[in-house]
């Protein structure tokens, strides 16, 4: 794939977002709040340069170093997912007159975004997110209705934080599909690779040059150094296999530490779970219907006749854990998890799936 | 937009109160060509909407045949079905569906069906047993088995009396707390096998109810020479899309709404009786 890269000085950054913002809003990561976050970005110096994060279970820490690399920190608290699916929105509406109800949608404006530095990981989510809002009896229109217009400028993970098992769960640090372009950072540019017709014609539209056999070198140690990570899922699949341990005492050791915040599904990526409510106007004229994402952690999320179905914090993450590793293979052919770490950094007491999984599945770390 | 996403405006054309907390709204779609468009398949759902109030999960009990009417059983139970109660004749309403996947009646056909309820009011199964009534040359014997609390529990007496009186139809109640003037059966729903003819190689069963209660059928089911793949389970969930997206209604890695709510009993064996699931 690398054999039809082009090289780009860091110079030319300026001018690739040039070209983008001419049929986009761009959407880039920069530092919010002491996180990697993807904004509106105005220009190339908004980006986050010389930034690094260290992320350990329950923490995460942005270091700045003297590096002149844009992208050399491997994610921020949210991936792709609150562009698509968005935090609260609402689905439609309903007016009441003297002749009845009459219901209408209330989809998003059409807006072309283009996100610059998404991970392997986050690709892998979005492949999953898609099949998910997108595939089946009922697609999304919310969701179609952003995804149509996105424009993916992604980014190889050079810097993958110690929290990062993209390498175990096989998607990432090295993007493979899903973009339109592909950026390797290196110190003096990038090397750019097209996914898409589209990608290929912004690339057309910069002054590249051809890639030197030392950087090609460098890219590809870079790549294979990315890979080597310290987080590991239990080498056989799970599907079909945490159902099986629904009695594990382990559980009950979980939830004496978990809080059921749920941080770790909002942070999660291909976390889908939403609750819909109904608000009505003020005037009495009209009612609008809305989604906001859910947690499975919340005791609304199985509430039946008035009493939620899974009724304390054991039962809550087993549900969380075996969704998302067993269950996920049944529903959509492959396990929830892209290995991203989010949830293992943002969880306030650094409970790491990880660590649970080889503790339920009797295998070492 | 399809009738999956977005609500159709409904009209109630009769209210019928079946007991304090229960009550049929039967139902017609405001645009006629909606109406005359809408399919369904006993077994299935819709979720209904109440102005301002929000949206609930309510099992179809009428006929898919019946070209005039959709109709729903609901009992008072939350928020939404306090506020449905309340609705009367020219009321309107919004309607999403049908949702999910129905009883297995095309494969029944030929056999005897047994129908195994507890609880109150158990919708779901209502619309089988309507459907096999209409339709009673093509099937075999009508067994049907409800066990109830109380005595006082039992809605719809008159027509459990009516079902009884048609022809290779057995009725089969049971009360745990029979209670003075119980005429039925006194104990839990299984103490109804010994008096069930049942025919282990020939039967679809239907069941529905608290999920106990089902296990315990299946059970003794089982253990009479049933096969599995002959027993099925409407199961509940709590619902908010109907449409496999919310993931509310997740069981195990079924989404209750779409893989069900009807499902086999080898399907979900075993995700029966997981504590907390
Ligand atoms: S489960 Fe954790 S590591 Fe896996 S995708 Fe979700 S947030 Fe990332
Ligand atoms: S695992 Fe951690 S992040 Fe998730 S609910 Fe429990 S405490 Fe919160
Ligand atoms: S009710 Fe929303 S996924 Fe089933």
């Amino acid at each position: 794939m690398m054999s039809d890269s082009t090289f780009l000085p860091q110079s030319g950054l300026a001018q690739l977002l040039t070209e983008l913002a001419a049929g986009h809003r761009i959407i880039g990561p920069q530092v919010e709040q002491g996180a990697v976050q993807y904004r509106s970005l105005q220009g190339a110096a908004e980006l986050p340069w010389g930034v690094r994060v260290a992320q350990q279970p329950g923490s995460y820490r942005l270091q700045r170093q003297g590096s002149e690399r844009a992208f050399a920190w491997a994610n921020g608290p949210q991936a792709l997912k609150p562009l698509l699916f968005a935090p609260r929105e609402s689905l439609w509406q309903v007016v009441k007159t003297a002749a009845g109800l009459s219901f209408s949608e209330t989809l998003p404006p059409p807006e072309r975004l283009a996100v610059i530095g998404v991970r392997s990981c986050d690709l892998a989510a979005l492949a999953l997110q898609d099949r998910h809002f997108l595939q089946g009896a009922s697609p999304d229109a919310h969701y179609a209705r952003r995804r149509e217009q996105l424009f993916i400028v992604a980014v190889n993970c050079s810097h993958p934080a110690a929290t990062c098992f993209c390498a175990a769960s096989g998607d990432g640090p090295n993007a493979v599909s899903g973009f339109d372009l592909l950026l390797d950072e290196l110190d003096e540019g990038f090397l750019l690779t097209p996914g898409s017709e589209a990608g290929q014609q912004l690339l057309a539209a910069l002054s590249v040059s051809g890639v030197t056999p030392a950087q090609r070198q460098q890219v590809e140690a870079q790549r294979r150094a990315a890979a080597v990570q310290q987080r590991t899922l239990p080498s056989s699949s799970l599907a079909g296999r945490l159902l099986e341990l629904a009695s594990s005492p382990r559980w009950q050791q979980i939830a004496e530490r978990c809080l059921a915040c749920g941080n770790c599904t909002a942070v999660c990526p291909t976390c889908f779970c939403h609750s819909e409510q109904e608000v009505p106007q003020l005037d009495g004229e009209g009612s609008e219907h809305l989604r906001q994402w859910d947690s499975c952690f919340s005791a609304g999320h199985s509430l039946l006749h008035g009493t939620p179905l899974r009724a304390d914090t054991a039962q809550r993450y087993r549900q969380w854990l075996t969704h998302k590793f067993d269950s996920w293979h049944q529903q959509f052919g492959r396990s929830g998890c892209v290995g991203c770490g989010r949830c293992i950094a943002w969880c306030p007491v650094g409970i790491d799936v990880t660590e649970e999984l080889h503790a339920l599945c009797g295998d070492e770390a | 937009m399809s009738q999956f996403n977005l609500p159709h405006e409904a009209e109630v054309v009769e209210r019928i109160e079946e007991s304090p907390t229960i009550f049929t709204l039967r139902l017609r779609l405001a645009d006629p060509a909606v109406h005359a468009a809408y399919r369904f398949a006993p077994g299935q759902f819709n979720m209904l909407y109440l102005y301002g109030v929000g949206e609930v999960a309510i099992s179809i009990v009428s006929d898919p045949e019946d070209e005039q009417m959709i109709a729903h059983t609901i009992r008072q139970v939350g928020r939404v079905t306090n506020g449905l109660a309340r609705l009367q004749a020219g009321d309107r309403l919004g309607l999403r569906g049908p949702f999910g996947r129905g009883w297995p009646l095309a494969q029944a056909e030929g056999g005897d069906v047994v129908i195994a309820t507890g609880g109150l009011g158990c919708a779901p199964v209502v619309a089988a047993i309507n459907y096999v009534l209409r339709r009673r040359e093509r099937y075999g014997n009508l067994i049907i088995m409800q066990g109830v609390k109380h005595g006082d529990d039992l809605i719809w007496c008159d027509q459990y009396a009516q079902w009884a009186q048609m022809p290779d139809t057995q009725v089969l109640l049971a009360a745990s707390e029979g209670g003075a003037c119980w005429p039925y059966h006194v104990g839990h729903l299984p103490v109804l096998f010994e008096h069930a003819r049942l025919k282990p190689e020939s039967s679809t069963v239907m069941m529905c109810g608290p999920e106990g209660m089902m296990i315990a059928v299946c059970r003794e089911l089982l253990g009479r020479g049933f096969s599995g793949e002959s027993l099925y389970l409407s199961m509940e969930r709590n619902m908010h899309c109907g449409r496999g997206k919310c993931g509310h209604c997740q069981l195990g890695g079924k989404f209750v709404c779409q893989d069900g709510p009807i499902f086999s009993y080898p399907e979900i064996a075993p995700l029966l009786g997981v504590k907390g699931l």
